[in-house]
This record gives structure tokens, sequence and C-alpha cells, in this order.
């Protein structure tokens, strides 16, 4: 019997599983040829909002498809849907985040190669989600101009795992005294080079911007992550 | 917090790695942990011990070691450490680089095993 503990080297990702399924879900994405954006900000920062306009205006251009995550209660796809697009909500119970699995149950009995564009809201938190890979081609994190400018220096993890930044409530920015120049700074400091869309959902302002670029993004080659 | 998640994903891992080392017991997992992962340390730490209970994990310890952030530079045209989280920039040349290298870590680097008789 020996007592002496030994040392064995193992490289393992924890998240392997979760990993290992979004490339998966990556890969039928890119076989249906659905273009997949995920959202996410903290609570209250406009997402459904964002994706309720969104999903109306694309509509006529593009088949368009929403899963949006919440703690609990339906009232997010029972808003989607006013927009007729496929909606259907995740609810996690007390999980703070969307994992691959939830997506992939979630997508169970929908025929993607029916989509053009598929929007995964994540939970509203600006922490955990930024561990976890859905499989999206793109993730766009909000941040509302009543946040204030310093969130992307709080939350430097999800702004850094991002491709592209939305600042909505962009008709507020004035009644709050928002600092563009500063959001803008903070937002290159945590990553360096992504793009920024500032919009306002209730407006219309800045919308056109934003559903050209997804337009146009979902048209382009599959990006590989 | 996501933590008590990360923890029981740690927990998976390490329980199907020693599925095939019979006999062998696990006294501490070694961690690699960047800045950029997104997780707490102390959080993870509480979580650990929480998700062990009534595994063949309870007992043992978590080693964090935390990683620090490194990028590529393309002025420097080299890996440069960064200033922090919070400013992406070459520590040598200040310019910002979105190519991040090292500092994303979640892994499972190593594990102390204690052997009840039989071969590890």
């Amino acid at each position: 019997m020996s007592a002496s503990p030994r040392l064995v080297e193992v490289r393992q990702k924890v998240l392997k599983r979760n990993d290992l399924l979004a490339r998966e879900l990556r890969q039928r994405f890119q076989a249906a040829g659905v273009y997949v954006v995920s959202l996410v900000s903290s609570p209250g920062s406009g997402k459904t909002a964002l994706l309720e306009k969104t999903l109306s205006l694309v509509r006529p251009n593009a088949r368009v498809a929403a899963l949006v995550g919440d703690l609990a209660t339906d009232n997010d796809a029972v808003r989607l849907r006013r927009s007729m697009a496929l909606v259907r909500q995740i609810t996690t119970g007390t999980v703070c985040h969307l994992d691959a699995e939830m997506v992939e149950k979630a997508l169970a009995d929908w025929n993607l190669a029916d989509l053009d564009l598929l929007f995964i809201e994540n939970v509203g938190n600006l922490v955990c989600p930024s561990s976890y890979d859905l499989g999206e081609n793109l993730r766009a994190v909000l941040m509302s101009v009543t946040e204030g400018e310093d969130k992307p220096l709080k939350y430097p993890t999800i702004f850094n795992t991002a491709d592209l930044a939305i600042i909505t409530k962009a008709d507020l920015a004035q009644a709050v005294e928002f600092d563009w120049d500063a959001a803008r700074q903070n937002i290159n400091a945590v990553r360096p080079g992504m793009e920024v869309i500032a919009l306002s959902s209730k407006t219309g302002e800045g919308m056109d911007r934003w559903t050209e670029w997804l337009l146009d993004a979902a048209r382009r080659p599959f990006r590989c992550k | 917090m996501h933590e008590l998640s990360i923890a029981l994903s740690i927990i998976e891992g390490v329980e199907e790695e020693i599925a095939r080392r019979p006999g062998a017991r696990v006294t501490a997992v070694h961690l690699n942990v960047g800045p950029l992962s997104g997780v707490v340390k102390d959080a993870l730490l509480f979580s650990y011990g929480l998700a062990c209970e009534g595994t063949s994990l309870e007992g043992s310890r978590l080693k964090i070691e935390e990683i620090p952030i490194v990028l590529y530079c393309p002025v420097c045209r080299q890996e440069r450490s960064a200033h922090s989280m919070q400013r992406l920039c070459c520590t040598v040349c200040d310019t910002p680089s979105a190519e991040i290298r090292r500092g994303s870590e979640l892994e499972v680097s190593a594990l102390e095993l204690s052997s009840v008789g039989a071969d590890l």
C-alpha cells in the first residue's frame, strides 16, 4: 500500500462537454444555412425590445426564429410571438445562463433548414453566460445608456467574448448625459477593435444599420470559431 | 454565480478520468484559471467543497493556478503581457490587441492521486 500521492498530468477543459456540443450545433447550423446570433446583457438592457423590433423588421427579408432564455415566466416569448416569428421560451429555473444542451433540446423539433436567422436571447446576466459557447456565429453584447459608460470595465469578460457591442436606449442618452466617447473607449479597452452599433428600439434610430448589418452577416460565408 | 455549475463539471470530468484508474483516490485537483474565463476563484473554491460532498472526490482539494493574460502584439510581433483585463494593451508599446493567447483557460491540468493498493 502506497500512501504518497502522485501527480498525474491531465489536460482537460472543464467545459469540454459544452464545447463539444456547441461545436456540433455550429456544424448543424452551418449545414442548414442558418446564421445564429446570441444576445447577452444585464437584465433590463432591452434585449427583448430589440428582438421584438428586429424580428418584425427582418421578417419580410429573412426567415427568422428566436429562443429566449429566462429563469421564469414565458412573458418574453409571448411578446416576441406578436411578430409572427417562430419563438420558443427556455425556462432555466435557477440556472443563471443558457448552455449548449439547453439550446439543443429547445431546437429538437425545428427544421433548421427552414430558417435564415436564429436569435438566442440569453438570460439577463453579464457574468455567467460568458463561459458558455452556444454554437452561435455571433455574440452581441448589449448595454443601455442608462447603465453607465463604465459597464464594459466592470464586466470585461462578457465584452471580451462578444463580437459586437450594441448600445441601446439611445433616445434616453441626452436625459442621462451619456458620454458616447467614454463608452466607446471603454468597449475598445476590453475588446480592441469591436464594432459598436448605437440604436433605440423605441424610436427606431439606428435600427437600419443593425438590420442591414445582420442581413449582410447572414449572407456572408460562415465563420467558424 | 455559475461557479457551482463549473464545480460540477470539474467533478464530472475528473470522475471520468479516474474511472480508468481503479484503486486511485483523488486528493487534489489542479486547475488553471485565466481571468478571462469568467470564473471567480473564491466562489469556485466554495462551490467545489459543496459539490464534492457525496462523490468520490469528497475531501479533495482544489488547487487553482491563476494564468495571466498574454496577447499577441501586432507591433512588437510577439507575445506580450497585457496591462489588465480592463486594458488589453501590450505592456511594452501600449498597442491594443484582441488576439488573446492566454488568460481564458479553465482547465484541469493535473490530479494528485493516492493509491489504495492497486496499480494506478
